[in-house]
């Protein structure tokens, strides 16, 4: 135990605490327990993006995916009822089928991740990426910028057609 | 052995083999939505810890920017199209609705 500094402990706790709430959405027989384990899994990745030292990513995984998309889920899973019901409402089929499957992915990627040489720099000391970020927005990425405005804009037309109640004249 | 490139890969890894799984065995329409979200993350964390490790360049957090963005607007349509199964078949089972099938 001699090598592992704080940083590297306070990472295993973090990714642990992601991978098991992971889990939980993965195989947890009740879609509201699935619901709250992918908070758990959201905060953990916003943790790691600060091990990662990306600071403003970090908040906006926050921001967006904790306050925004986990709240439409929630929303969702309680306006379908019969939650209660399991078999209803979390029903899994092909167990079997699919851990072999995901076993085979898991077992090759992990070979690919821990055989491969990675071309590795040295990291340096975190700095603020809001900067650094803002200035590849409005310089070499201006254009995928501009179009994520425009999907967002229809995306947002798009739910609310999609979910409106239809109006007929009598 | 301090914490490194190998070992967030290995996370990432193990929420996309996660996501793979709920995507692959769950029913519910709003579990392999989750499943998604499970998917995406992981690859956010490839594209950071790429950012770190191997460039230390910007473009791998400006990536990641742009997929939560893709996935916030792929969780309103989705939950949006949920819904709208939901009023018309009173159930979100995936098999249910089989209506178009040949």
């Amino acid at each position: 135990m001699s090598g592992l500094s704080i940083g590297d402990l306070l990472f295993w706790l973090v990714a642990v605490v992601t991978m098991v709430s992971a889990a939980g959405v993965a195989f947890s027989p009740n879609i509201v327990y699935s619901a709250f384990s992918l908070m758990g899994t959201f905060m953990g990745v916003a943790a790691l993006y600060v091990f990662l030292a990306a600071d403003f990513v970090a908040v906006v995984q926050v921001l967006i995916y904790v306050g925004g998309i986990l709240v439409l889920t929630l929303f969702a899973v309680m306006l379908t009822h019969r939650i209660a019901d399991v078999r209803i409402s979390n029903r899994s089929v092909g167990r079997l089928p699919s851990l072999v499957i995901v076993a085979l992915v898991f077992g090759v990627m992990a070979k690919a991740v821990f055989s491969a040489q990675w071309h590795t720099i040295t990291a340096g000391t975190p700095m603020p990426t809001t900067y650094g970020i803002g200035n590849s927005f409005l310089g070499d990425y201006l254009l995928p910028f501009e179009l994520a405005s425009v999907v967002l804009l229809a995306a947002l037309i798009g739910a609310v057609v999609l979910s409106r109640k239809e109006l007929t004249d009598e | 052995m301090s914490v490194g490139l190998p070992h967030y890969l290995l996370v990432s890894l193990v929420l996309f083999v996660l996501g793979l799984y709920c995507v692959l065995t769950r029913r519910n329409a709003i579990g392999i939505l989750m499943g998604v979200e499970l998917v995406l993350n992981s690859a956010n964390i490839n594209y950071l810890a790429f950012a770190r490790y191997s460039s230390g360049a910007y473009d791998g957090q400006v990536f990641a920017i742009f997929v939560i963005m893709l996935a916030a607007a792929e969780a309103a349509i989705g939950l949006a199209i949920v819904l709208g199964i939901y009023q018309t078949f009173q159930t979100i089972d995936v098999e249910a609705t089989e209506t178009l099938r040949g």
